[in-house]
């Protein structure tokens, strides 16, 4: 019974947040509602029993991604009314298309529950062993059968940062950066030398 | 009972609000990003429920594997929003077609 409230508690709440998220007026509301979506998303899983896979949902997205956008949205000063000028226009528009793409999405659902498509069944040897956690069985099944994916998933993040990074540096000019190099070249007898100067004469700098 | 229909349907409901959120929001690019990262939850919340209905656990490593690819896409785009935004002063991307590439 538990279970059935909290589904259709956290179900409510993602769709919610998912279309506040899509009609806020200002985008930092927006992604305020998409980490509440990102959050009750995370619950659904828990509800299914996917407790890695849900913790993981709310360390990336709203740990990572959803504070990116926070950040990149505080960061611009952008007008945002201007950006809304479409939005009445599309709506009728938007609204058919979005119908028909969920009729369609439902369609496939009842064809799947009659039992017209030959989906083809789990074979079992993916299945979560008796007695094993849902992290442990995951971390078995990826550090084994699932390794060279693994690691080109890790490739995909380093590409992903170092493009970042390389798209948004800046080479300043008028910076007075330190040159190590230079640094570690410059000898003594370049730098320095020695003058007596005569009394009450000083030296030329 | 809660069967997997139920969740199918919630992630439907999700991925169509994704979609309906690009088309509204032609012009913010920002808010597209997100809706993007709507429908890219919508097929985690699918892929989760049917590893666990199934008793297959591929399904849950896959859902890794898109969130992966969701948080560099994130990461990508919004770098690609601030230079342009750095260029052009706006985010308006109705009019990002002036390269003609």
């Amino acid at each position: 019974m538990i279970q059935v409230f909290a589904f259709y508690l956290f179900a409510a709440m993602v769709i919610a947040s998912g279309a506040v998220t899509i009609l806020a007026r200002n985008p930092v509301h927006s992604v305020l509602w998409l980490i509440l979506a990102f959050f009750n998303a995370a619950g659904l899983m828990v509800l299914c029993g996917a407790e890695f896979i849900a913790m993981l949902l709310v360390i990336v997205y709203v740990g990572a991604v959803a504070v990116l956008f926070l950040f990149v949205v505080m960061m611009l000063d952008i007008d945002f009314a201007e950006l809304r000028a479409g939005f009445i226009k599309n709506f009728p528009l938007g609204i058919v298309l979005a119908l028909v793409l969920f009729m369609e999405l439902l369609l496939g659902l009842g064809a799947y529950k009659a039992g017209a498509l030959q989906l083809g069944v789990a074979d079992g040897t993916a299945a979560t062993p008796a007695g094993m956690s849902n992290i442990e069985a995951i971390g078995a099944l990826l550090y084994t059968r699932y390794l060279f994916l693994f690691e080109a998933s890790g490739i995909i993040l380093l590409v992903a940062m170092i493009g970042a990074i390389v798209l948004t540096h800046r080479q300043r000019t008028g910076v007075r950066g330190q040159n190590v190099s230079r640094q570690n070249q410059r000898r003594p007898q370049d730098a320095t030398r020695n003058v007596s100067p005569e009394v009450g004469k000083g030296v030329q700098l | 009972m809660i069967g997997i229909e139920h969740y199918v349907v919630v992630s439907s409901i999700l991925f169509v609000l994704g979609v309906l959120g690009i088309f509204l929001n032609r012009k913010n690019v920002i808010v597209i990003l997100m809706a993007i990262e709507l429908i890219l939850l919508a097929v985690n919340i699918n892929l989760v429920a049917f590893s666990s209905f199934l008793h297959d656990l591929t399904g849950q490593i896959f859902a890794m594997f898109v969130l992966t690819v969701a948080a560099g896409e994130a990461a990508v785009g919004l770098a690609i929003l601030v230079i342009y935004f750095r260029r052009r002063g706006t985010i308006a991307v109705d009019d990002v077609n002036r390269m003609k590439g």
